[in-house]
């Protein structure tokens, strides 16, 4: 009895997996959490206006999706990567000796990064150089490079409260954390001057690579549990703050918007983030969101084209879309984008 | 004779025994009797901890899940206006289709104006701002109405469409006036509006089926979100689980119980399944990965794949649980068979078998409830995300095409940013444990009607 189930289940699954050779009839789509909320708006609506199928939109962090990206050309491949960075050049090159050689970069606009601590505790006024002396594992005192000494926002900015340093960042395998370093941190580096102190200390053969070290230097954050990474999402983030209400936070500008009621936001250089100050570049921690588009899937997949120019329509990314009601900053030139994709413009001007 | 002689100083017997009376307890049985009692104290004690966990977190559950199964309703009429829908007025379905849901936008907010003046309320707001309590799944479900009964167009249709999350969580006492200070999704004007729309009878809390039967949705609308379509997910993977799992494990019980030699090799295999039970279920979901999507190809985010993962989760609890209902039934059962002249399988199948059933399946079933509860390594082969956005069309499309499970699905909404989304995760988890509940009470039904003693 047992053997005749073993048997005839073992043809049905054989049955069911030579199916798979049928086409996929959805678009797959894999990618950065940050733009997977934007994505699946775009997804929802396009299931909605369309005679297609809801694209699948799976989450997993920028590099991830791109990795997967880049495996090769075929129906069990993704079709699209979300990135909250943009792809780099090792990136390209895996995914050509994989096959992936035509892509299709689409700029959708414009993430801000905001700082927001507990609603009812102190409000902050930020500079990057605050934020820089307060995390970097080494800070100039007197005049020498030193372990960074700071236990309390007054000993680094006198006009701030004596609460203790505590900043929930997000962990490295976020492309936020890449924006976080380069506009924050080692903006705050230079501005300081304290670079001129790490780049008399790098070491390296020329002056490039010295200036590298130097900048690597730089955003070598503490690691004496002040600033701790937060590899999980965004609520991870907003639940530390809600046990430690000294807590501050590094979020997306959307998250925050949701989430008014637990958070105050805190001013970087004197402007407070909002989609206006981004998109007209007042805010200085913002970085822009893509998504990359296998060529070789156009025409394949049902509905892959259809989705890309959906995305990037007028209706969607515009400034008064749902896109930007949802917290993107929508591109200024969305035209232009408009226009690549209708092209299938590839990376390196091929079309 | 001998006692009366050793003791003769000792006291009269029958007055006080060597030992001291049964009635009067000496100081070493009292300490015994204390630490007895003592050790009884530590249990109830240990016992009312943990019926107050649990009385703790059915409770939160409950409190903070229930608002998932009533969502806030606006009941509406709305005027399909054949100028918007069907410029040329020819009634072709392609060109209604032509109208995405942006397009009905206007039609609402007209519709909302005028039902504010039917009413006779009094609003400052402009009725873009007014049709902004409302949830944008209120478009996506005229425009459904619109390409399904084309005819309808220029009538006027009566419908009750969601209020957005934030006005619902208003309604529910989540959102207050204070919280909403600095949101921009909604304002205290609007919120008057809703208190004058609720006055009027036309806003009101009603039971959502669309929570239980409902697919994902966006994160612009959790109102909106069901946890119908990752059910279905769930529902394909436990097929595919029971389908290979229990022949595969009770064959392979039967053979290890039955027919196997005693010998050093079939030693190794017992100890390894029993090691194979204690493996974290995340590593299975790596081995998932590798071979059945990397390796054999098979569609990343398909029930099928999650099924054949549990599968290898689940198969070991089954086999050690087989293989006790099976060591369970007597030996004389199978020496009455053998000596009436039936084959070893004859014996097995005919005699063994039917008495070790009711374990079997208990064990089936608690294995299946593990596996349906299980996240981890679902995360592994791409079933988080914003995937259970579509009912799957048929029986070869549920197993085929990308889908969620219940628990990948509460992570998920777990993580959203919108705080609407939280209460959804919780009311997942109410859904999810009655489940696991039922197919609990199934295999506790099952042992106690079936199983015989011996």
């Amino acid at each position: 009895m047992s053997f005749v189930k073993l048997s005839a289940s073992v043809l049905a699954i054989a049955a069911v997996s030579a199916t798979t050779a049928a086409a996929r009839d959805q678009v797959q789509i894999a990618g950065s959490s940050t733009v997977l909320p934007y994505a699946s708006i775009v997804a929802e609506a396009f299931g909605e206006n369309f005679d297609f199928p809801t694209p699948v939109v799976e989450s997993g962090g920028s590099s991830a999706g791109l990795k997967r990206f880049c495996e090769g050309v075929g129906e069990n491949t993704i079709d699209v990567a979300n990135a909250s960075r943009q792809i780099r050049e090792n990136e390209i090159k895996v995914c050509a000796d994989a096959g992936v050689t035509d892509i299709i970069e689409v700029q959708i606009g414009y993430d801000g990064i905001v700082f927001a601590s507990d609603i009812n505790g102190n409000s902050f006024e930020f500079t990057p150089d605050d934020w820089y002396k307060a995390l970097s594992a080494q800070i100039v005192v007197d005049g020498a490079l030193a372990d960074n000494p700071f236990k309390t926002w007054d000993q680094v900015n006198p006009n701030f409260p004596a609460q203790p340093i505590a900043a929930f960042i997000p962990g490295t395998k976020h492309g936020t954390r890449e924006v976080f370093e380069d506009k924050v941190i080692l903006a705050g580096c230079e501005h300081t001057g304290d670079f001129d102190a790490y780049l008399a200390a790098a070491e390296g053969d020329s002056d490039k690579a010295k200036k590298k070290a130097a900048e690597k230097a730089c955003i070598a954050l503490r690691t004496d549990g002040v600033s701790v990474d937060i590899d999980g999402d965004y609520t991870e983030a907003l639940a530390r703050i809600d046990s430690n209400k000294d807590g501050i936070g590094v979020f997306g500008l959307a998250f925050y918007e949701n989430n008014t009621d637990k958070l105050q936001v805190a001013t970087m250089s004197d402007v407070v983030p909002s989609t206006e100050s981004i998109s007209s570049g007042e805010y200085p921690v913002s970085r822009p969101l893509f998504f990359y588009v296998k060529k070789a899937h156009i025409g394949v997949i049902p509905g892959l084209k259809e989705y890309a120019e959906f995305f990037v329509a007028d209706e969607i990314a515009g400034p008064d879309g749902p896109l930007a009601e949802y917290g993107l900053v929508s591109d200024p030139e969305l035209v232009k984008v408009q226009d690549a994709v209708a092209n299938e413009a590839t990376l390196g001007g091929g079309s | 004779m001998t006692d009366i002689t050793q003791t003769p100083n000792a006291p009269v017997p029958s007055d006080k025994p060597k030992g001291g009376s049964l009635f009067e307890k000496d100081p070493r049985t009292k300490r015994r009797n204390a630490a007895e009692g003592r050790f009884k104290m530590y249990g109830i004690a240990a016992i009312g901890v943990g019926l107050l966990m649990l009385v703790v977190l059915v409770t939160n559950i409950v409190t903070a899940g229930m608002g998932a199964f009533q969502q806030t309703f606006l009941e509406l009429d709305v005027t399909l206006l054949e100028s918007k829908l069907d410029k040329k007025g020819n009634r072709n379905i392609d060109d209604i289709k032509k109208v995405s849901t942006f397009g009905y936008a206007p039609l609402v907010s007209a519709a909302l104006e005028s039902e504010v003046e039917k009413l006779g309320i009094q609003t400052d707001l402009k009725p873009k701002k007014m049709a902004g309590i409302l949830s944008k799944a209120a478009m996506a479900k005229l425009r459904n109405y619109v390409v399904a009964n084309p005819d309808e167009i220029g009538k006027t249709v009566s419908f009750r469409f969601l209020a957005n999350s934030r006005v619902d969580g208003y309604i529910k006492g989540r959102v207050t006036r204070a919280s909403i200070a600095n949101d921009k999704s909604i304002s205290s004007e609007q919120l008057d509006f809703v208190d004058q729309l609720i006055d009027a009878g036309v806003l009101y809390k009603a039971f959502d089926p669309d929570f239980i039967f409902g697919a994902d949705a966006s994160d612009q609308r959790p109102e909106a979100a069901g946890i119908g379509v990752s059910m279905l997910g769930s529902l394909f993977m436990m097929l595919v689980v029971l389908a290979l799992a229990l022949p595969i494990g009770v064959a392979a019980s039967i053979y290890l119980e039955e027919f196997a030699p005693q010998n050093r090799l079939t030693d190794i295999i017992e100890v390894n399944i029993s090691n194979l039970a204690a493996v974290p279920s995340i590593v299975f979901g790596i081995l998932g990965l590798a071979v059945f999507i990397n390796y054999m190809h098979l569609p990343t985010s398909a029930p099928l794949v999650g099924g054949l993962v549990l599968t290898l989760m689940t198969l070991p609890t089954i086999i050690i649980s087989t293989r006790a209902s099976l060591k369970a039934v007597p030996p004389s059962i199978r020496d009455a068979a053998l000596g009436v002249g039936a084959s070893k399988m004859q014996a097995v199948f005919h005699h063994v078998l039917p008495l070790a059933a009711p374990g079997i399946l208990t064990g089936t079933i608690i294995g299946l409830a593990q596996a349906l509860g299980e996240t981890a390594p679902l995360l592994l082969i791409g079933m988080v995300g914003f995937i259970a956005s579509n009912p799957p069309d048929g029986i070869v499309e549920g197993f085929l095409s990308p889908n969620s499970a219940m628990p990948a699905q509460i992570y998920e909404w777990s993580k959203r940013a919108d705080p609407a989304f939280y209460e959804r995760a919780w009311g997942g988890i109410i859904i999810l444990l009655l489940f696991l509940v039922t197919m609990n009470t199934i295999a506790v039904i099952l042992r106690r009607r079936f199983e015989r003693r011996w």
